[in-house]
């Protein structure tokens, strides 16, 4: 099959709006007879679970969590992006638009973030209008922050907790719905199954988790804002629920993959304390507005901070080597975050990492302590040479814009932020890879859908800070919204779909019969067992970098992982119970599927690109060397095992920016 | 260190339920609280026995999903915090550590440690929202200004996390907190003034109809609370449904 992206024909500026006036729309009263499955609800499903069925549409929606307010955009910390230009800083859509591309290294589809770009001054409107408590000056009117990888300060935020108000935004309106009968909320319940009639999607199988039934669930659409992979790392920022599980399923049943190489390693995490973590936590990006990141210049400080004869504070400036501001003085600290994980990683391997492992480096708010301190007590007219007074107003000041985070760092690590430099390094945070769709936001299969970080589309290889916020709400509350009445103006007559049928019947079997194999199979090892032992291939062969020797070894090893898996891994009691044993075992069977479908993917793209970096394609000085003949989203058919899976390519034109080197000196 | 746990048990909602001991060895103090129920329960696994059913997600205090009563405290005996962000430090060598599932007669055991909470839910579905259609066609976000102090009083009241360690720690197992901080957040607000009356009606209503108690106005919840929700919440929730009563 030839992928077809169907981007609208006219300049991109035009694209969006064109498109809407051309599209075929569904009456209201026809709307009543449509049914629409929405998987997921973070701010994706949320957002579009809500509007949907504000159009009119009847909507299930569902979550694996006990309420849609948990999904994990809840954590989501440090802001959304919008081309506001309210601090009249030179900001446009224009602007957003050519940041993004340029962020994601060249590797996007420009139409689809072109509409990003356009949608994202609706979404603070918006979210203002539902109640969404952002941050203000004290004039009254919003606060902007400045995000990695960009020069203006387009950020919008509600302090460190952005994620859990827009989230808590999207799940009122899906509330206002629920309590109107437009949402049918399944809560504690899990996709295990997409259903197709005629090869269309009609429906999904799902297991209730807390009394384990199967159940059959139809509509004319299924809609999957089921997030990212990130899990398939073991440690990572995401949940530990989080799982591929439904994007694969769709992968299974004909939705092609695409990018799945493309993984956010994020700079600023809390390091890995020891074998006992369960997942690693972000400290968000927003602290390198003013946390300077360094490590000491001299391998004798290094040894003497690790044998704890030295403190941080104790280096003096000039043994200091800022390695950002030193190697890219234009953007600082402010690179994105592959350029900024990478050169942690650089610093660490070259063994001036500071902890016990060497693996971390210093984020050290002392400067800006003292720029704050300063602008208060002159603003107070107290003395600005008093430098411990200047400091601990300038602490007040820091506390006020991450004072949650701080918090959150000294309950880990059990050390004071504000007296001694925290430390981090880079973790698995966000996967800019995911399902394939076309510019309507549908995959490969008809009638099934992506939206959010389950699909692929719009941060090419590197995802820029605050904007996966602006991504899962476009899409939820005003893409998809239009592409798919396009879609369901053909169904207007197709009436209820019934789930008594050999396809629905077919589905429920295999479901079942996979939940009778993991039950019954009584191993030797628990689900978690496994789940760390791919997560350690995953970390060490596709991780920062990758060479070609170490995918091709961690295909193999996550292929022989998978088939000790099916033959040695203990779930304990039944199928008919609460039993999050059995629902892990599920999800890492999934993803022992999908990870060795990565390596293949980055073992393919003989190129560096964003978050994908292999060590074969560096210019002498370690950046990352793009190749024009990559220039295509890589888009994997299922058919078998995952080293069957067929390779389609779509290529990237860029007519609106022109293709340069990605640099941020 | 090593530790006696006394673990909740129960196998379903119809299950009695009992208290069981667990000896747990070489617990490193930087481990979090769960992961060393993580670590309990892969040696009940590999031993063949059931693991412990309890309620988790983010691991990073946001999502609200754990839930623990431990030595008779929501969330145990660190404040600001959620179970999730409890570490181990805070106990010594040889303590012997309760752990319970948050109880009141609107949240039932579903298993062991995990309750139903979808009382909460359904509270909002009555009311916890602004009517305003996600269509995009609202005014332009600046329009409305709101002064700072109100903005970052709503925001504060909007942090709830919806945990349920308030209801836990209230002898009567009151959700005035978690009711008062979402009234709140909209009572402060310009937007959400046009349907003050009905919401806090109907809010109350829900809540009273799920079997939450009432507010003694003991104060536990504001101590418990991982997010700090003052208990000025509750007061401005009381004025509000005042208000609208006598407008009613």
């Amino acid at each position: 099959m030839a992928l077809d992206s169907k981007i609208p024909q006219g300049p991109i500026a035009d694209k969006w709006t064109n498109y809407k006036n051309n599209i075929d729309l569904v009456n209201p009263a026809n709307k009543r007879n449509i049914d629409v499955i929405v998987v997921g609800t973070g701010l994706a499903g949320g957002s579009a679970a809500a509007t949907l069925a504000e159009l009119g549409y009847n909507v299930k929606a569902f979550c694996f969590q006990d309420s849609p307010r948990r999904a994990h955009s809840i954590a989501a910390q440090g802001g959304i992006n919008a081309a506001k230009n309210y601090q009249g800083d030179g900001d446009s859509t224009y602007r957003l638009f050519y940041d993004t591309v340029k962020g994601g290294d060249y590797r996007s589809r420009e139409a689809n973030v072109y509409r990003l770009a356009e949608v994202s001054t609706n979404i603070i409107d918006q979210c203002v209008a539902q109640g969404v408590p952002f941050a203000r000056e004290y004039g009254g009117l919003l606060d902007n922050r400045s995000f990695g990888g960009v020069l203006v300060s387009r950020t919008f935020y509600a302090a460190g907790q952005t994620g859990q108000q827009l989230l808590l935004g999207a799940y009122s309106a899906m509330n206002r719905q629920i309590g109107r009968g437009k949402i049918k909320m399944y809560n504690r319940h899990e996709m295990l199954d997409v259903v197709k009639v005629d090869g269309k999607a009609r429906g999904i199988i799902t297991r209730n988790l807390i009394n384990g039934e199967i159940e059959r669930h139809s509509a004319h659409a299924v809609v999957l804002g089921t997030g990212g992979y990130g899990n398939v790392f073991f440690l990572s920022t995401n949940a530990m629920g989080s799982n591929v599980t439904a994007a694969w399923k769709a992968h299974k049943r004909g939705a092609y993959f695409a990018n799945p190489c493309y993984t956010q390693i994020h700079p600023t995490c809390i390091p890995v304390s020891g074998d006992h973590q369960s997942k690693l936590t972000l400290m968000s990006e927003s602290l390198r507005n003013d946390g300077r990141i360094w490590v000491p210049k001299h391998k004798k400080d290094v040894e003497a901070i690790r044998n704890k004869t030295l403190k941080p504070t104790q280096i003096k400036e000039e043994d200091r080597d800022y390695y950002l501001e030193r190697r890219y003085p234009a953007f600082g600290n402010l690179v994105p975050r592959d350029v900024a994980s990478r050169a942690a990683k650089e610093r660490c391997d070259a063994g001036f990492g500071v902890n016990a492992t060497g693996e971390a480096v210093y984020l050290d708010f002392a400067s800006a302590f003292m720029r704050y301190g300063k602008e208060q007590a002159h603003v107070k007219g107290l003395d600005e040479n008093d430098d411990v007074l200047v400091r601990k107003l300038g602490q007040e000041i820091v506390k006020t814009k991450y004072g949650n985070l701080f918090q959150m760092y000294e309950k880990i690590v059990d050390e004071n932020p504000y007296e001694t430099p925290m430390m981090i390094y880079p973790a698995v945070h966000y996967t800019m890879g995911g399902v394939w769709v076309d510019y309507n936001l549908m995959t490969t299969v008809p009638g099934l859908y992506a939206i959010g970080e389950a699909n692929f589309s719009d941060h090419g290889a590197n995802r820029l800070g605050a904007s996966a916020l602006m991504q899962g709400l476009a899409d939820g509350y005003f893409v998809l919204p239009y592409t798919i009445g396009d879609y369901l103006a053909d169904d207007i007559r197709t009436g209820p779909i019934s789930t008594d049928t050999k396809e629905f019947e077919e589905a429920e079997a295999e479901v079942r019969k996979n939940i009778d194999h993991l039950i019954n199979n009584n191993g030797s090892h628990s689900v978690d067992y496994f789940h760390k032992k791919l997560g350690k291939i995953m970390w060490n062969k596709c991780g920062m970098a990758r060479n070609e020797k170490d995918l091709k070894s961690a295909i193999t090893e996550i292929s022989e992982l998978r088939a000790e898996f099916w033959k040695d891994v203990r779930v304990p009691g039944t199928a008919n119970e609460f039993n999050e044993e059995l629902a892990k075992a599920g999800r890492v069977a999934d993803f022992l599927e999908l990870g060795e479908l990565f390596a293949k993917d980055a073992l393919q793209r003989e190129e560096s690109a964003g978050g994908h970096f292999r060590d074969e394609y560096q210019t002498p000085e370690g950046e990352a060397v793009r190749r024009k003949e990559f220039q295509y989203v890589s888009a994997w058919e299922y058919k078998g095992e995952p080293k069957d899976a067929v390779l389609h390519q779509e290529a990237l034109e860029y007519d609106n920016i022109k293709v340069k080197e990605r640099s941020y000196k | 260190m090593n530790l006696t746990l006394k673990i909740w048990r129960q196998a379903n909602a119809n299950d009695k339920g009992k208290m069981v001991d667990y000896q747990i060895s070489d617990v490193s103090p930087d481990m979090s609280f769960l992961e060393m129920l993580d670590i309990l329960n892969n040696e009940l696994i590999e031993k063949g026995d059931e693991p412990v059913a309890f309620d988790h997600d983010c691991r990073e205090g946001i999502c609200g999903s754990c839930s623990l009563y431990i030595n008779g405290e929501a969330h145990g005996p660190d404040r600001g915090i959620t179970t999730c962000q409890l570490h181990m430090r805070m106990f010594k060598d040889g303590d012997t550590i309760f752990i319970e599932p948050f109880r009141a007669k609107a949240f039932p055991v579903i298993k062991d440690l995990v309750v139903d909470r979808s009382a909460f839910d359904r509270i909002q579905h009555a009311g916890g929202f602004i009517s305003v259609n996600t269509s995009g066609n609202t005014i332009d976000a600046n329009a409305i200004p709101i002064n700072k102090e109100d903005a970052d009083e709503a925001f504060s009241a909007a942090t709830c996390i919806g945990c349920g360690a308030c209801v836990a720690s209230c002898k009567n197992s009151s959700a005035m907190l978690f009711v008062g901080a979402k009234v709140s957040q909209f009572a402060l607000l310009p937007q959400g003034k046009i349907e003050a009356t009905d919401r806090v009606l109907n809010m109350v209503k829900q809540m009273d109809d799920e079997g939450f108690g009432n507010c003694t106005n003991t104060g536990a919840c504001e101590v418990e609370c991982p997010k700090g929700i003052s208990l000025e919440n509750i007061a401005r929730m009381n004025r509000e449904y005042l208000a609208a009563s006598l407008k009613g």
